[in-house]
């Protein structure tokens, strides 16, 4: 049985129809790019996943149950911004994450509860590269480093799903390359199964397993919202060349002009 | 140069700060000056002489007829009932302004009735505070307390639903339940914005207080100045006005300086 399983999947709000008609089988530990134009539904399909938004129509099926409706701490999620605490230095914005799991009332640790905890912190933030800003508020780190540490929050969880939306879209070009080599570093340690939503198709060609291309198959030129994406492309990445690459590309662009006209 | 980008320096800021203060005293003490040369006990416009005289007498004298120090006694009773005021009130806001940024359910509920109760002129419902109260200090803290507590609900509930929605998602994925949400998330990043709505709702917790005092009272700042005011006494009156803003002034700093010191990522931008 496949780890998620999406059939016939349809999410309108009123007159407006986002997705489509949406199939997806997904394996357990793999990672897929998420790519398209803007409104073309990744991110409301990432939401879906996260239990933000639940679909109009068809199935969302996690391991051949219904998805919980609201987020858990199975599913993490790094979002573009906002996603660490500012009230919380690193460190602490690590250690929440365990607070809250092992005392739902008091929600803080203390002792040796609070000792054995900071070391697995404090071994996750090795593993980001934050070990030396452990003390420093998120205000004072970089778009980079703040990102590392909403990575570093997620993971400390163990979530069977990590959902990534646009959490390298603010970055300069030779940050998110090092954020890369780190996302992929930490896929291949944990296993877990990753979801990214990506603007820059290029990211998308070489990170992870799989690329999914949502895009309009059916266009009304009068009437830009009556038709909803799919996913037109479901590649898996090795096995895509430049031409495809330019096919996609000028298809996500073509999409992009009718949506902002 | 435009003047949108002309800056004033350091010291020529502090200066033009300055300069409206000292024009006020200029031109009080020359009308003062005017009006007791013609006749030197004049009431309207005491000299700083008589101002002196009379805040020594206030401040420093034992009062003949009990004698207590009235000006420290009128500033302990105002003090007494602004702080017990404002912290109810305060307190009042953290809960209900939480609650209802918080819960939708909640919010549903309550958020109605708190904006109708800000827009109850609160002066209006004096009378009946005194009625159901009675005329001591209770009354006077209810005052400040209908005041100003349902706009800082209103300001803290504001202030919850301004916090991203990333984070609130964001601790949700980390397990968290309602109860550490509010505890762990909300609480603590409305604290700070929670001293920000007291030091605003200082100035109306100062106008309920003296007009509290002024209609009944035996003590206090706002019944001293409204006492005196039958006998003309300016030389009392002006120095009380001078200190009760100075007062103001202090509370607010102090208030300004605790933010800063006890949430140091909220001032330095973190938010």
């Amino acid at each position: 049985m496949s780890f998620i399983t999406v059939n016939n999947l349809w999410k309108e709000y009123g007159d407006l129809v986002v997705l489509e008609n949406l199939n997806l089988s997904v394996k357990q530990g793999e990672f897929c790019t998420l790519v398209g134009a803007s409104g073309c539904g990744k991110s409301t399909f990432l939401k879906m996943l996260l239990g933000q938004e639940t679909p109009s129509r068809g199935q969302l099926l996690l391991e051949g149950e219904a998805f919980p409706g609201e987020p858990d701490r199975n599913r993490g999620i790094v979002f573009q911004r906002y996603s660490v605490f500012p009230h919380l230095t690193v460190r602490q914005n690590v250690l929440m994450a365990l607070e809250l799991e092992q005392k739902p009332w008091l929600g803080k640790l203390f002792g040796r509860a609070r000792r054995s905890a900071l070391e697995k912190v404090d071994a996750m933030l090795t593993s980001v590269g934050l070990e030396a800003s452990a003390n420093k508020w998120p205000h004072e780190l970089s778009g980079g480093m703040q990102q590392r540490l909403a990575i570093a929050q997620s993971l400390i969880m163990r979530p069977r799903v990590l959902l990534l939306d646009e959490p390298f879209g603010a970055l300069d070009p030779g940050i998110r390359k090092d954020m890369h080599d780190l996302l992929l570093k930490l896929w291949r340690e944990t296993g877990t199964t990753i979801f990214m939503v990506t603007h820059d198709l290029k990211e998308g060609f070489y990170l992870g397993t799989r690329l999914l291309v949502f895009d309009k198959v059916r266009r009304d030129p009068h009437d830009p919202e009556a038709f909803g994406a799919t996913i037109t492309y479901d590649l898996p990445i090795g096995q895509a060349d430049s031409k495809l690459f330019e096919d996609i590309n000028e298809s996500v662009a073509e999409t992009a002009r009718h949506q902002a006209a | 140069m435009r003047m949108i980008n002309r800056h004033p320096g350091r010291v020529s800021a502090t200066l033009l700060g300055l300069l409206p203060f000292l024009l006020i005293m200029l031109i009080y003490s020359l009308a003062s000056q005017e009006r007791l040369a013609e006749n030197p006990n004049d009431k309207l416009l005491p000299g700083l002489e008589q101002m002196t005289a009379a805040v020594d007498r206030m401040a420093f004298q034992e009062d003949r007829r009990s004698g207590d120090y009235l000006m420290w006694q009128d500033t302990t009773a105002s003090l007494q009932r602004l702080g017990i005021g404002v912290t109810i009130a305060a307190s009042l806001a953290l809960v209900i302004g939480i609650l209802n940024g918080a819960l939708p359910l909640i919010r549903a509920n309550l958020a109605p009735l708190v904006s109708a109760l800000s827009m109850v002129p609160p002066l209006a419902i004096l009378p009946i505070l005194f009625i159901v109260f009675g005329l001591g200090e209770l009354s006077k803290v209810m005052l400040i307390v209908i005041g100003t507590a349902p706009i800082m609900m209103r300001d803290v509930a504001q202030r919850v639903r301004e916090l991203p929605g990333e984070q609130l998602i964001k601790i949700q994925t980390l397990g968290a339940n309602t109860w550490q949400v509010i505890t762990r998330m909300v609480l603590p990043q409305v604290l700070p914005r929670l001293i920000d709505s007291v030091r605003l709702s200082l100035g109306p917790a100062w106008l309920f207080l003296i007009a509290a005092e002024a209609i009944a009272s035996t003590e206090g700042l706002g019944y001293r100045i409204f006492l005196v005011r039958r006998y003309l006494a300016m030389d009392v009156i002006l120095p009380y006005v001078i200190w009760i803003t100075i007062l103001a002034i202090v509370i607010d700093q102090c208030l300004r300086l605790a933010n800063r010191r006890l949430f140091p990522w909220y001032n330095a931008g973190g938010h």
